[in-house]
């Protein structure tokens, strides 16, 4: 019973949230049954974040809700209310790509692209964590990226490398 | 992928809680993480006519030390915050170890301890470890709260003794005098799989003889099962590869699995017999042979 924020739109209640998307606050209304990838996707128009199996398994969804990677297919919008989400439009500062966004492109961790910004995602999330992890952690951590051209090597490169170049200051 | 319609509750107390699930006939369920809920709802199995979301009621995902009562867990606690607890790491070091193999990381942040046990999915990780540990679960209800076992929580395959106007609050880790703990899972992969098994020891031993031994099964049974006959064979007796063998062949013949995608009846009683003896020598800190 969000106090006040209810809303009657033929006869379907609608709930009054705000997101804060890659720094930016969004009033919006929802449905209590919107999931968080198709409200940033379809209502917000972050396009970045991909649907792929849609129940928890591929992680082409990956957001950071409050700073840590979950599926935003397995997230009613409702239950973000308040909470700051950073898609993998929010890595990019003017045009300057991330570090690890770099890191893909040249280590050729992209083919079709489709988990990418998911995997980028969880990359982002580890980096942020543990700015020097070894190759298992790495792997651990993208364990719930399933990614069906690169056989994970390239990714895998390219997150170690992010890291090192961190590590130097670059 | 969309879901369908639902009545959506957010109350701040458990007391409001319970009472909007007591006027719902049993066609309210509880939203916690929503990794299993929102997963059955998008499979059509089982769509509730209404919601009832735990995120705005406070202090339910604390892991705390309570004198008296024991290492308590809320139940929206979770499987993240289980495995880097630092408590537990230091108390029972197989809690967060389970939690780093379960699902995957984006579960872990949204899955939940409370969830995961409700769900009463015979082959779930965290009930095993936690019945080793003797672990018991509150419930509140609108007229009562009781506390009961987790070892009398489950009924059957998605099935337990919480009624439908009861919300799971927290789960008790009794004090005790344990030599080790261990749980050691079987998955067809390391991340993403369910347990094809599953088995939780938890020894107290003193100069190489066993005072006190309970081994629990997951996935080879309707519910989590003890291994009893594996633990009387286990007490009073030295530990040797010897005794390790039988008690993982008398676990075998106690568990009652069956055959399905994951694997065969025949291969998972296998298995138990091996991983009962692995996750004894881990729990005793011996070398995994």
């Amino acid at each position: 019973m969000m106090e006040g924020i209810e809303h009657t739109t033929s006869g379907d209640k609608r709930y009054a949230i705000q997101l804060i998307v890659n720094g930016d606050s969004y009033d919006i209304v929802v449905k209590a049954n919107a999931l968080l990838v198709n409200v940033l996707r379809d209502q917000l128009n972050f396009t970045g974040t991909k649907k792929g199996c849609e129940l928890g398994d591929c992680g082409s969804c990956t957001v950071l809700l409050n700073g840590k990677p979950v599926n935003s297919c397995m997230v009613l919008a409702v239950e973000a209310d308040g909470c700051e989400i950073t898609t993998v439009e929010g890595l990019a500062h003017n045009d300057e790509l991330d570090t690890i966004q770099q890191a893909f492109i040249d280590h050729a961790a992209v083919q079709c692209g489709f988990c990418t910004p998911g995997m980028i995602m969880s990359a982002k999330a580890l980096l942020n964590d543990n700015p020097h992890p070894t190759e298992q952690e790495v792997r651990e951590a993208i364990a719930g990226n399933l990614c069906r051209c690169t056989g994970y090597v390239h990714i895998i490169n390219a997150v170690l490398a992010a890291s090192n170049k961190d590590k130097k200051g670059v | 992928m969309y879901l369908p319609d639902f009545e959506y509750y957010i109350p701040k107390t458990l007391g409001e809680a319970c009472e909007i699930l007591a006027q719902s006939d049993g066609e309210a369920r509880v939203l916690a993480g929503g990794t299993d809920l929102l997963r059955d709802m998008k499979n059509d199995v089982g769509v509730p006519k209404a919601l009832v979301s735990l995120k705005a009621i406070q202090g339910l995902d604390q892991i705390a030390y309570v004198a008296g009562k024991g290492l308590v867990v809320g139940a929206k606690a979770t499987h993240n915050d289980l495995a880097g607890s630092s408590l537990l790491k230091e108390h029972y070091a197989a809690i967060p170890e389970t939690a780093r193999v379960m699902a995957n990381n984006q579960i872990r942040n949204r899955g939940t301890v409370g969830g995961n046990i409700v769900s009463s999915v015979p082959s779930a990780d965290l009930p095993p470890i936690f019945i080793a540990l003797n672990a018991s679960v509150t419930m509140i209800g609108p007229h009562e709260t009781r506390t009961i076992p987790l070892e009398q929580f489950f009924v059957g395959p998605r099935r337990s003794v919480l009624n439908c106007d009861e919300i799971l609050t927290e789960l008790i880790i009794p004090d005790q005098k344990t030599t080790g703990s261990a749980y050691l899972k079987l998955g067809l992969r390391r991340s993403g799989a369910l347990a094809v098994v599953g088995v939780a020891a938890s020894v107290v031993a003193n100069g190489g003889r066993i005072d006190h031994a309970r081994i629990v099964l997951g996935a080879v049974a309707p519910t989590p099962v003890r291994a009893f006959k594996a633990e009387q064979i286990l007490v009073g007796n030295s530990v040797t590869g010897a005794l390790l063998e039988e008690a993982g062949r008398a676990a075998a013949d106690e568990c009652k699995p069956i055959s399905d995608i994951r694997g065969s009846a025949e291969y998972r009683r296998d298995m138990v017999r091996v991983f009962t003896k692995r996750a004894l020598c881990k729990a005793l800190q011996l070398p995994i042979k």
